[in-house]
Order: structure tokens, then C-alpha cells, then sequence
């Protein structure tokens, strides 16, 4: 079995897109085991510039992705995309739809593009797509780019996986540029008003431009976040676009802030895998059984939630 | 663990038809029987359904034809398929399928044909129980 993964992951070091596209699936279905070839290829990688592009549903998300690509491939360099749609929280099943309008990046073999299911994770992402990006970080791509799912507000957990995130607003959505306030407005390093072809998009720009100057926070000094308008349409601003992003990774790389933003990520991710640990103890420490017991009481107030956490937490051999 | 994760499944429609309705309601059939359902859209060549399969390291192919040319467009896919080394994907086919050809779709390695009625229950079943054995271990 251990061979059976040194090869697996020899095969993907070297290029082989099916050792790869193994991989992601043994990330997703969180085998055990994974976590030895994951400490292995977190050694080869480290080199991708990892682009998060997020925004509401229908703002134009995964056609940008496709121009981008296509930008990148102009450049001469091998792109990776994961496109994260939602899990229903009914049935556990997805539609994944993304690859519908990135058909014509068909037949390039410097692309490789795998759908995602949320799976339950909230945020935007799902749990694995951190290990997904290791993966293909690790066979070489460079850049990778991440779609989270189209929900607005709350997505920032984007801000943990990439180094640059990109905002993509689209005009005509009424009062959406209001609803970027807070949360999503202060995780963007770049805007994209897409559609420009559309009317309204030069005044939402101008929006976007007069709310970030109104909130200075203390990343703008040194990075002036730039609104890019595009068309995907026209096949307009993507240049432009592809420029700003990679000022963006020269000017993470010249002031430092790559390196931070890298750890913080990665303590991040330790937390969740300490976390993941915990919570797999407790499974196995209290049974179904058990749980409905505690539940009861807790429910006819003879306890409460507090002192049965303590109680589970001492069970764990957690300190007080 | 592994009897629980979501089994992955492309469906696709080859050749230049664009009525994609079936298509369209058995994804939606097999996402709320709780899989993880790749879309491609329509008019797709053989080689953009074997390239998708192979990067989405799906566990079911279901390809969609309503053209006529599924005696053209199946055996390339399923050529294709061998060539890149993927052996143990479950490919199955629905739409409009005359009773004539079907032994000669069956002989190609596509195991399922479903024409028009087919209750999607029957599909679901189908694909959970024909998965290739193999692929649910996901030991590592």
C-alpha cells in the first residue's frame, strides 16, 4: 500500500494528470493515509500563485475564469482550476456546472479543471480544497486558480486558501455594491466590475472606488486595490486584469506579505486539523447512545450544555 | 468512510443535437439521490468527455444522444477511454437507442441503455450498483 502511494505520487510530480485527478479524489474522500502523502507533497510545492475569485451568482465567475485561463495560456504557463459548487444539505448531492462555460478550454493539456461539491463546508470552499491546491501545486501548475461557490456575503474563507482574492461585481444588480460593505469588500485585493459592455458598469466602479476610499483600512496604504472592468463578451480588461494580478504577487512577494499570509494560512489549517482530531476522539468516545442521554437531560434543563461540555472535555484528557 | 462518500458522475451529451432536457433531469435525478453530478453541456466531442472524465476521476460516464450518431461517437469515447488507461469507469448511455443497435453498444463496454421512460429510479440503481468495485476502496 505504502509503494502504491509513493507511486501515485511519483506519477503526479511527473505530470500524469489521471495521478493527479486520483489524488484530488483520495483528498476529497479524506482517505486515511492521505495525510502522509500531503507532507509529501508539501515539499515539492510552494510555488503556485493561488488566485481566489469569488462574488454572487450569475456576476460571471466562471466565464472570467475561462478568459483568464486563456490569458495565462497565452503566457505560456500551465493553469489549474477548482470550481467549488454547493452541496445540497438535503440529499449530500451537487450539481457541478462550472465546466459547462469553461468548454473551450477543452483539449489544452496545459489546463486541468476539477469541479468541487461544498460538501457541507460553509464559506464558500470546501474543507479539502486546500489539499486540492497542494496537489496541483505540487504537479506544477502555476497559477491555480479557485472559484467559490456564488453566495455574496460570507465567503470570506477564500481569504485562507489564496493569496490574491479577486471581487467580481457585475453592474445592474441594484444596491449589490452597498451589500459589499463589510465582509467580502475587506477581502478583495482586486475588484472586477464585469459586463462593462452592460450598462452601469463605469458607475458601479465608481461606487467601488468611492467606498474604498471612504474605508481606508491599513492594507490599502501599501496596495492600492485596482477595479479592473472586463468583457468577457469582447474579450476586453482581461490583459489588464491579468496584469493587476501579477503586480499583486510581485508586490506579496517584494513586501513580505506572501511569506505572512502563507503562514497564517498554514496555522490555520494546523488548528483545523487539531480540530478534525478532536472531534473524531469524541465520536469515538461517546456513543450515539450516549449522546441521545445527555441531549435529553440537557433538554429537560436537569443539565446543562456547559458542564456536559467540561465533563466530555476532562473524557478527552483536555486540560481545564 | 469509504461507504459513504458521494459517488462522482459525468454526464455528458456527444454530437451536435441540443436537446439536453433528459440530460437535465437525470442530473438533477442522480444529485438529489445524493451524488455529485458533473454537467458538461451539450455538443461535446469524444474527446472533451474522456479529458473531462479523466480530470473529474469521475466513477460513472452517462452519455446522452437523441442524434443518430451514437454508432459514430460511442466507440471513439470508448476507444479514447482505453487509450488514456481508464478501465475501470462504469460509461452507460440513454436517448434514443433503436433496439437494433443496442448488442452492438453493449459489445463496446457501455453496460446500461435507457430509452425514453425509463423511470429515473431505475438509472439510480443502476449506477449505484454497477460502479466498479474497485474504485469504492478508497483505502489508501
Amino acid at each position: 500500500m505504502q509503494n502504491q502511494n509513493q507511486n501515485l505520487i511519483e506519477r503526479l510530480l511527473s505530470g500524469d494528470r489521471r495521478a493527479l485527478a486520483r489524488m484530488v479524489t483520495l483528498i476529497e474522500n479524506g482517505v486515511p493515509g492521505i495525510r502522509d502523502c500531503l507532507a509529501e507533497l508539501h515539499r515539492h510545492a510552494g510555488r503556485a500563485h493561488i488566485i481566489g475569485i469569488t462574488g454572487s451568482p450569475g456576476v460571471g465567475k466562471s466565464t472570467l475564469v475561462t478568459r483568464l485561463t486563456r490569458e495565462f495560456r497565452q503566457r505560456e504557463r500551465r493553469v489549474a482550476v477548482i470550481a467549488v459548487d454547493p452541496t445540497s444539505p438535503f440529499s449530500g448531492g451537487a450539481l457541478l456546472g462550472d465546466r459547462i462555460r469553461m468548454m473551450e478550454l477543452a483539449g489544452d493539456p496545459g489546463v486541468f479543471i476539477r469541479s468541487m461539491a461544498s460538501r457541507g463546508s460553509l464559506g464558500g470552499l470546501s474543507a479539502a480544497t486546500r489539499d486540492v491546491v497542494r496537489a496541483m501545486d505540487a504537479a506544477g501548475y502555476d497559477p491555480i486558480l479557485i472559484e467559490t461557490v456564488g453566495t455574496g456575503q460570507a465567503e470570506v474563507e477564500i481569504m485562507r486558501a489564496a493569496h490574491s482574492v479577486m471581487v467580481v461585481c457585475a453592474p445592474g444588480l441594484g444596491d449589490e455594491v452597498q451589500a459589499l460593505k463589510a465582509g467580502i469588500l475587506e477581502i478583495a485585493d482586486l475588484f472586477v466590475v464585469s459586463k462593462k459592455d452592460k450598462p452601469g458598469a463605469n458607475q458601479t466602479a465608481a461606487e467601488l472606488a468611492m467606498l474604498l476610499s471612504l474605508a481606508p483600512d491599513r492594507r490599502t496604504a501599501a496596495w492600492r486595490i485596482p477595479i479592473v472592468l472586463t468583457s468577457a463578451l469582447k474579450g476586453e480588461g482581461i490583459d489588464q486584469l491579468v496584469e493587476a494580478l501579477e503586480r499583486h504577487r510581485r508586490f506579496l512577494e517584494d513586501s513580505g506579505l506572501l511569506r505572512q499570509r502563507a503562514q497564517r494560512q498554514i496555522r490555520s489549517e494546523i488548528e483545523a486539523l487539531i480540530v478534525q482530531k478532536v472531534l473524531q476522539h469524541l465520536e469515538e468516545e461517546v456513543s450515539p447512545g450516549e449522546w441521545q442521554r445527555l441531549l435529553s437531560e440537557i433538554s429537560e434543563r436537569a443539565r446543562d450544555p456547559y458542564s456536559v461540555a467540561r465533563e466530555l472535555e476532562e473524557r478527552l484528557g483536555l486540560p481545564r | 468512510m469509504a461507504a459513504t462518500r458521494p459517488i462522482r458522475v459525468l454526464v455528458a451529451k456527444p454530437g451536435l443535437d441540443g436537446h439536453d432536457r433528459g440530460a437535465k433531469v437525470i442530473a438533477r435525478a442522480l444529485r438529489d439521490a445524493g451524488m455529485e453530478v458533473i454537467y458538461t453541456g451539450i455538443r461535446q466531442t469524444p474527446e472533451m468527455i474522456v479529458e473531462a472524465a479523466i480530470q473529474e476521476d469521475v466513477d460513472a460516464i452517462l452519455l446522452s444522444i437523441l442524434s443518430g450518431a451514437h454508432m459514430a461517437l460511442f466507440p471513439r469515447i470508448m476507444e479514447l477511454l482505453k487509450q488514456n488507461g481508464v478501465t475501470d469507469v462504469l460509461v452507460a448511455a440513454g436517448g434514443i437507442l433503436p433496439d437494433e443497435d443496442i448488442p452492438a453498444i453493449k459489445a463496446m463496454g457501455i453496460k446500461g441503455c435507457f430509452g425514453p421512460g425509463t423511470p429515473v429510479e431505475q438509472i439510480i440503481q443502476f449506477v449505484r450498483e454497477n460502479i466498479h468495485p474497485e474504485r469504492l476502496q478508497v483505502e489508501v
